[in-house]
């Protein structure tokens, strides 16, 4: 998309590798201090160390070793006064990261439901995947203190409300794991298409996000749900880079060149998600929302997709997860399935819940051009672009005005 | 840890109770002894309040008269009924408990010291 920037690039190379080593080390540390917010610091401590010196030094050969001693070290300085934590981390040692991965637990902590949902998102990015509070406050274009304050009453509430440092078990499982998932997918929708950005695409938390569901797919290979959200994400981004032209403006699905799709890349998604399919036979919503994505993904063109076997993907995901938004996108299907009349019909029930959404009215905008009612279409793409913030999708509406 | 968990009521829930036939509450009594029952090893102790227009506030204000009022220290249509005081691992086991509390409709789980 943008030509290549060393400086960049050499950013990306060092988020990867913080991510790959931080979330580990939070895992050892915490399980080591019995203190999360303890050892979450001394990570940070460490990982903000790493990006300002590796740029200049060179990523060492042994990263996780490098944060651990400077964790360590980190430690032993700050916590003079606590000397429970001083006589435990004077006693450690680096050895191998441990055959088991710890960093399940760290996920279900930092999405723990007696959480707020900001706090849960700034804590999986900062604990999980080890970015900076400066890194988390651009992605969401708030001021830095905003997210620190987050973090720092999540921390709070971890150790004095006492959520605990572990897997849930049997029964609770499922319905944290939905928490889990819920926290992945919402940032991956919000990096997908950041709705108040000025940046239309905010591409590094769609990489954190594709990141942690494969991290949680290895962690959790029985869940299919988990696979689902995975084959999600990979089947959204393989056809990434068709969804700007050169002028980053925003091109629709049905005028994308698919040419440009990653092919290879939705064949995997599309093998991943018919394997958990298959193996476990219990659908779920990111399952069959990634199955409407491959009926997208394996369409040669808009025209010959499978739309009524996509409203029949729909009805299933509105009998398990109502929602007006599903309904809505539903109604779109539909439009193709049957007629635009039809679709028309069906948002008619959906004004109450979805006034205030963009999509509704240029959904209905659309719709109405497709019946040639265009004075009631130039008004609903009004109504749409009034509420909209999202710059791509603001200038896509505006060419609608224009014409 | 300890945790307080406080049940509190909502006017729908009041009226619900209300209406039922003297049978039904009877059992919607002995669900609420069951329960209890099924966690005495966890509940430290546990206290059942009157209902809420037996309620008196006092206010206390600085270098003046307190004032007394009729009524709970909030006006609202969810009110505090009770509270059991648990000993328990973590937050979880407290929300484990609450999950499985069979009568009003709001529980609020704190630590406690």
């Amino acid at each position: 998309m943008t030509g290549a920037d060393p400086e960049r690039v050499s950013q990306e190379a060092l988020a990867r590798v913080v991510r790959d080593h931080a979330g580990r080390l939070a895992a050892s540390l915490v399980s080591l201090l019995g203190d999360f917010s303890a050892a979450e610091d001394l990570v940070q401590d460490a990982v903000e160390t790493a990006l300002r010196r590796w740029p200049v030094e060179g990523v060492p050969d042994r990263p996780d070793a490098w944060l651990f001693t400077v964790a360590r070290r980190r430690g032993l300085d700050v916590l003079r006064r606590e000397t429970n934590y001083r006589a435990k981390l004077a006693q450690l040692t680096w050895v191998e990261p441990a055959q088991k991965d710890d960093r399940l637990q760290l996920i279900f902590t930092c999405c723990h439901p007696a959480l707020s949902l900001e706090a849960r998102i700034a804590l999986t990015l900062r604990v999980v995947c080890g970015l900076s509070t400066a890194q988390i406050a651009a992605a969401f274009l708030v001021p830095e203190t905003t997210v620190a304050q987050r973090l720092t009453r999540a921390k709070r509430k971890i150790t004095e409300a006492g959520i605990p440092y572990r897997i849930p078990d049997g029964d609770d499982l499922s319905e944290r794991l939905d928490g889990v998932l819920a926290v992945i997918y919402l940032l991956f929708n919000e990096g997908y298409l950041s709705s108040g950005g000025a940046r239309a695409q905010a591409r590094d938390l769609v990489d954190d996000a594709e990141w942690l569901a494969s991290l949680l797919a290895g962690l959790m290979p029985d869940e299919p749900e988990v696979a689902g959200l995975l084959a999600l994400i990979r089947l959204h981004r393989a056809r990434g880079a068709a969804r700007f032209d050169d002028r980053e403006q925003l091109v629709l699905l049905a005028d994308q060149d698919r040419g440009r799709w990653d092919h290879a890349a939705i064949g995997a998604a599309i093998a991943l998600l018919m394997r958990a399919a298959r193996a476990h036979r219990r659908p779920g919503p990111y399952q069959l929302q990634a199955a409407i994505a491959a009926c997208h993904a394996e369409a040669e063109s808009f025209e010959s997709t499978d739309w009524p076997q996509i409203v029949v993907l729909y009805d299933m995901l509105l009998h398990l997860a109502p929602s007006p938004i599903t309904r809505l996108h539903r109604a779109i299907a539909l439009r193709y399935a049957v007629s635009p009349e039809a679709a028309l019909d069906e948002l008619k029930d959906l004004d109450r819940a979805l006034e205030n959404y963009p999509l509704l009215h240029a959904t209905r905008a659309d719709l109405l051009r497709a019946l040639r009612r265009n004075h009631e279409a130039r008004e609903c793409d009004e109504r749409a672009l009034a509420l909209t913030a999202n710059p791509a999708q603001q200038a896509l509406l505006e060419k609608r005005l224009s014409w | 840890m300890k945790y307080v968990l406080m049940f509190v009521e909502t006017e729908e829930f009041a009226k619900e109770l209300e209406a039922m036939g003297a049978l039904e509450r009877e059992d919607a009594y002995a669900a609420v002894g069951r329960w209890f029952a099924e966690n005495a090893t966890k509940i430290t102790h546990h206290t059942h309040l009157a209902p809420v227009h037996t309620a008196t506030t006092m206010r206390l204000r600085r270098g003046e008269e307190p004032v007394v009022t009729d009524g709970p220290f909030v006006e609202g249509k969810e009110v505090v009924t009770g509270f059991a005081e648990v000993e328990v691992a973590d937050l979880d086991e407290a929300l484990k408990m609450a999950r499985s509390w069979p009568a009003c409709p709001i529980v609020e789980i704190r630590p406690a010291s």
